[in-house]
């Protein structure tokens, strides 16, 4: 990452300007506005190969309009987009409905993002464990066995970057770190970049080079560890832990030490 | 009576229903699966509806009658899609308010001219018998024209079909697409008129595929057998027609929803027999 830990706003550095062939994305300052109200203001950040780039921030930061700014989806009100040339992006979807009327194999979805390459087909649904899946109607498959067939989908791409809005959704917490595990594992493998929207710092940690600290503006940003401590982050999230915390019922009261002990949160 | 039935099929019009029939209901039941899959039935209704209204135009300029009909399908197919872009009201009450003015306002136009004498009812409901040899090349041509686009654009339209924003980051042209298969359906409208009417032929476009949805595992099966039932509907209408002595254009759709009744309630009926 050539941005310096130590700024608070990224957007001064000029490195988007000039890029290094290893850079996949570059976004400089961008703005977005909506209804006249500001939903980015002067964001900045580059993906490089190999690189794994997690946004984080409570619902309403602006997170999904800065990945749909990213992939090209939306226009920035200013501020400049940089893809490499010929850049081929795998997006995994927040969500996919699929019409009740719309009959829809796994197989048959899968084929929709590459038609040929069977032998990559079957590879990819042994490494995501979802072999079992190909024959089911895509209606028919769990929330997490569904958010494992739009990865494989996007990995069929043969893609060089990687995004992923909110990938762990309607998966159980031992199912998430695993899917983070893996998206981890499929980065190192294939050299490729990743951007991902996540709602919980403390599950991405271990497979994520970059967090992006995100709430309209870049809060904070650099190594998950720094990260964590930074006052900036503990604002957004720490004093208001109780609060974000309401919102997802799933949550647990507590984490597990490295040793297994169990670690109480304390809310006030 | 089998003698009387035989000579009846084997007769020039009949043949030239049963070609004109068939072939479109070949490209009926992929077109109509996205009809269903896009829930896009309201919006083949006012195309249709907005037909008369161009039969009426084309006779009052006397121009060709199949030629203004397709012109008038196309363009209120590209209206609706600009209007659609735009949406200041429900697109259901914008659809609501077009098909039932255009329909009136064909109605209208067609009393006023009183130079021309028109059967009214063959336009609403078809007149499947009375084809032509010039119709029936009209509809073979517009019907391997749609085949062809269909088939070289197909993944493509199921892709934007199962997630519009996906296609987009992988480079199609998502507008673009939405475009062309709704010029298809238009055009598919404008020649089935006279076969079934303009107030039917929805009803030939979803009804197949809707018979054939549960019988289905992907979206390919679905417009295959939905072709196979549109192509026994009219087949089985055109004979219905002349054994009860009833019209051909709705005894068609009645032959279609009995096989959707049969399919809906008992899926598997097929399978049991297998």
């Amino acid at each position: 990452m050539d941005i310096p830990d130590t700024s608070s706003n990224p957007a001064s550095d000029s490195s988007t300007e000039n890029n290094a062939p290893g850079v996949l994305l570059a976004a400089k300052s961008i703005n977005k506005d909506f209804a006249e109200k500001k939903i980015l203001e002067n964001i900045s950040l580059t993906i490089e190969e190999g690189q794994i780039v997690t946004l984080i921030g409570p619902n309403g930061a602006g997170k999904t309009t800065l990945v749909r700014i990213a992939l090209g989806l939306l226009q920035p009100d200013s501020g400049s987009i940089y893809h490499r040339p010929a850049l081929r992006i795998g997006y995994m979807p927040q969500r996919v409905h699929v019409e009740p009327t719309l009959p829809l194999t796994v197989n048959r979805f899968l084929q929709l993002a590459n038609r040929q390459d069977k032998a990559l087909l079957s590879t990819t649904l042994d490494d995501l464990k979802i072999s079992h899946l190909e024959g089911q109607q895509l209606t028919a498959i769990s929330g997490g066995e569904l958010q494992r067939v739009l990865l494989a989908r996007a990995l069929l791409r043969k893609p060089e970057l990687l995004i992923l809005d909110e990938p762990a959704q309607g998966v159980d917490l031992a199912g998430q770190a695993e899917l983070y595990q893996l998206i981890s594992e499929i980065s190192d493998r294939h050299r490729c970049g990743v951007l991902m929207i996540s709602h919980d710092l403390h599950l991405v940690m271990s497979s994520t080079d970059e967090v992006i600290c995100l709430n309209h503006h870049i809060c904070c940003h650099g190594k998950p560890e720094h990260v964590t401590n930074d006052p900036a982050y503990l604002n957004l999230f720490g004093a208001n832990a109780s609060q974000n915390l309401a919102v997802y019922t799933h949550h647990h009261d507590h984490d597990h030490g490295i040793g297994g002990s169990v670690k109480k949160h304390h809310h006030d | 009576m089998i003698d009387s039935m035989v000579f009846f099929l084997t007769t020039d019009f009949v043949l030239y229903a049963l070609a004109a029939g068939v072939s479109l209901a070949l490209v009926a039941g992929p077109l109509g699966s996205f009809i269903v899959w896009r829930r896009m039935s309201y919006f083949g209704d006012t195309l249709a509806h907005s037909a008369l209204l161009g039969i009426a135009l084309g006779l009052v300029t006397d121009s060709n009658p199949q030629l203004s009909i397709i012109v008038s399908c196309l363009l209120f197919a590209f209206l609706l899609t600009l209007l659609d872009r735009r949406p200041s009201i429900s697109t259901d009450t914008l659809l609501g308010i077009l098909a039932h003015s255009s329909l009136a306002l064909g109605v209208v136009v067609l009393a006023l001219a009183d130079s021309v004498r028109v059967d009214l009812e063959a336009y609403l409901f078809g007149a499947l018998l009375t084809i032509g040899n010039a119709d029936l090349i009209w509809v073979l041509v517009v019907v391997s024209l749609v085949g062809i686009v269909l088939s070289v654009f197909w993944n493509d339209f199921v892709l934007i079909t199962v997630h519009a924003e996906i296609a987009e980051i992988e480079g199609k042209n998502v507008n673009r697409l939405n475009l062309i298969l709704v010029l298809l359906i238009a055009l598919t409208i404008a020649v089935s008129m006279k076969i079934v009417g303009v107030l039917l032929i929805t009803s030939l476009l979803i009804i197949p595929p809707a018979a054939a949805r549960s019988m289905a595992t992907t979206p390919e099966q679905m417009a295959v057998r939905a072709s196979i039932i549109g192509c026994i509907s009219v087949v089985l209408g055109l004979v219905s027609a002349f054994y009860f002595d009833v019209p051909v254009g709705p005894s068609i759709v009645v032959v279609a929803t009995l096989i959707f009744l049969l399919f809906y309630f008992y899926p598997n009926v097929l399978k049991a027999r297998s």
